[in-house]
C-alpha cells in the first residue's frame, strides 16, 4: 500500500473540476502561504522537512484537510517539533517569550530578494553513471531505504518499473537524508521516461509515457 | 525532526482562519514573523508573480529562434536577465508541444508547480483526482479541459518528483503569423503551459 499522499495512479476519484480554478480562494490561504514562507526563512528545516511533515499528517487528516489546511498543520507541528512554538502558546494563542531566532526575521524590504533568489538544490554539474538513452530499472523497494517510514521521492507506481533515461539533470540534493538531516548527500538526477504501456495495466493509448524525476540511488541498469 | 505528537495542530483553533490568525499572533509575539513581510508576499504572488511571466517567454520563444534554443538548451542565464528565477523555480526545462506530442505537467507526491513563471497552482491542479488520475489516464484528464489529442499522437506526463519545475511551450496557433510579441503573449493561457489547454486563437 502507498501512503496517503503519494496518490500518482489511485483509482476512485471523480472527475477533475476546472472551474476550481482559484489560486489563492480565501484570503486566509494566502495567509497561509506567507506565514509558511515566512517561518521558513527562519532556516530551521529545508524543502524536504517541509514536505515530510505534511506527509506525517495522519490518513484521515490529509484527506480531510484542504491544501493550506495541510500546509498549516504542518508548519505547526514543525514549530513545535523544532521548539520554536511551545504547546502552550499553541493553546494560550499567545507568546510566553520572546524567541532566541528573532535576529532572523523576514524582513518586509528583503521579501522582493528572497523570492527571487530561492533556493538552489543542484550541488554539481556532475551528470552520473547513466547516459541519455540507457534501459534503467527504478528500484522495486517501494519508500526510504535510509529511514524506515521516511520521506522519499520516488512514487510507489514507478517503483520496480524499467524505463529510459531521456535527460541528465546534473547533481541534487537527495531528500531521502535531507528530509531528516542526514545531509545533503547530493546525486545525479534524471527524468525518466517510463511507457504508459508499463505502468499501467489498461493504458489508454500505447504512444503515452510518463516522465519521473529520480535519482541515481532509485535506479540500475535494466 | 521527530513528530511525537502528530496532533500538535489540533491546539489550535479549529477554524483554520482562525488556526492561522492564531498561529500568526504567536509568531508575530515571538518577533518571528513581521507582519508587513507577509503583506508583502501576498502582494508578491496576488499581484507580481503570475502566468503573465511565462506568457512573454512563451511569446519571445515563438518569435525569436535563437531564443528559443537557449531556452530550450540552458534557460537559467535568460531567465535571471528576465527577472523570472526564484522560489519553486529554479531549475526550470522547456518542454515543447508538437505535432507528434502532447506535454502536460503534474505532481502526484505534492503540487510542485514552477512559481515564479506561473503564480501559485490553481485549486483543480492541487487537487486528489488530478494528482491521482493525470498520471493513469491522461487523455481522460485532459477531455475534462476539453482538450483532445488524437490517439496517434503521444501524451507525455511529467510528474514534477524533485526539484525540476516544467512548463509546456504551447504550440503557436496558426494564423498569428504578423502579431507582435505582445499579442502573442495575451494568446499564452496559464493552462496552455501546464498542458491542459491551448494556446487561444486570435479573435478575428
Amino acid at each position: 500500500m502507498s501512503p496517503v499522499h503519494d496518490m500518482g495512479g489511485r483509482l476512485g476519484y471523480g472527475a477533475v473540476d476546472p472551474k476550481d480554478n482559484e489560486s489563492l480562494t480565501e484570503p486566509w490561504h494566502a495567509k497561509v502561504l506567507a506565514v509558511t514562507l515566512a517561518a521558513g526563512a527562519l532556516g530551521k528545516w529545508s524543502i524536504d522537512e517541509s514536505r515530510h511533515a505534511r506527509e506525517m499528517l495522519s490518513p484521515v487528516d490529509y484527506c480531510r484537510f484542504s491544501y493550506y489546511e495541510k500546509w498549516l498543520a504542518g508548519l505547526t507541528n514543525m514549530l513545535l517539533a523544532c521548539g520554536v512554538v511551545s504547546r502552550q502558546e499553541l493553546k494560550s494563542g499567545h507568546a510566553d517569550t520572546h524567541s532566541e531566532l528573532a535576529g532572523r526575521v523576514l524582513q518586509a524590504k528583503s521579501v522582493g530578494s528572497v523570492l527571487a533568489r530561492g533556493n538552489p538544490y543542484q550541488r554539481s554539474k556532475n551528470l552520473g553513471k547513466f547516459k541519455v538513452g540507457d534501459p534503467v530499472r527504478s528500484r522495486k523497494t517501494q519508500g526510504n531505504i535510509i529511514v524506515k517510514g521516511g520521506h522519499t521521492r520516488l512514487p510507489s507506481y514507478a517503483a520496480g518499473v524499467e524505463g529510459q533515461i531521456i535527460r541528465c539533470h546534473g547533481t541534487y540534493v537527495l531528500p531521502d537524508t535531507n528530509a531528516h538531516g542526514l545531509g545533503e548527500n547530493a546525486e545525479p538526477l534524471y527524468a525518466v521516461a517510463f511507457a504508459s504501456s508499463d505502468l499501467w495495466a489498461r493504458a489508454s493509448n500505447h504512444h503515452d509515457d510518463v516522465i519521473v524525476d529520480l535519482w541515481q540511488s532509485y535506479l540500475e541498469f535494466a | 525532526m521527530s513528530y511525537d505528537d502528530e496532533n500538535s495542530h489540533a491546539l489550535l483553533p479549529s477554524d483554520p482562519a482562525l488556526r492561522v490568525k492564531s498561529l500568526e499572533t504567536i509568531l508575530t509575539e515571538k518577533g518571528l514573523v513581521e507582519p508587513a513581510a507577509l503583506d508583502a508576499i501576498i502582494d508578491a504572488y496576488q499581484n507580481q508573480i503570475g502566468p503573465k511571466n511565462g506568457a512573454k517567454v512563451v511569446a519571445r520563444m515563438w518569435v525569436d529562434a535563437i531564443f528559443r534554443d537557449e531556452m530550450l538548451r540552458n534557460p537559467t542565464p535568460l531567465l535571471h536577465d528576465m527577472g523570472f528565477l526564484g522560489r519553486q523555480g529554479e531549475h526550470m526545462v522547456f518542454v515543447e508541444n508538437t505535432d507528434k506530442i502532447h506535454n502536460v505537467v503534474v505532481c502526484t507526491l505534492c503540487s510542485c508547480y514552477p512559481w515564479p513563471l506561473l503564480g501559485i497552482p490553481p485549486g483543480w491542479y492541487k487537487s486528489d483526482s488530478y494528482r491521482a488520475r493525470t498520471v493513469r489516464s491522461p487523455r481522460d484528464v485532459l477531455a475534462e479541459f476539453g482538450v483532445e489529442i488524437p490517439d496517434e499522437k503521444k501524451v507525455r506526463v511529467w510528474d514534477s518528483t524533485a526539484e525540476i519545475r516544467y512548463l509546456v511551450v504551447p504550440q503557436r496557433p496558426a494564423g498569428t503569423e504578423g502579431l507582435d510579441e505582445s499579442t502573442l503573449a495575451s494568446l499564452v493561457t496559464r493552462d496552455s503551459m501546464i498542458g491542459t489547454g491551448f494556446a487561444r486563437v486570435p479573435s478575428p
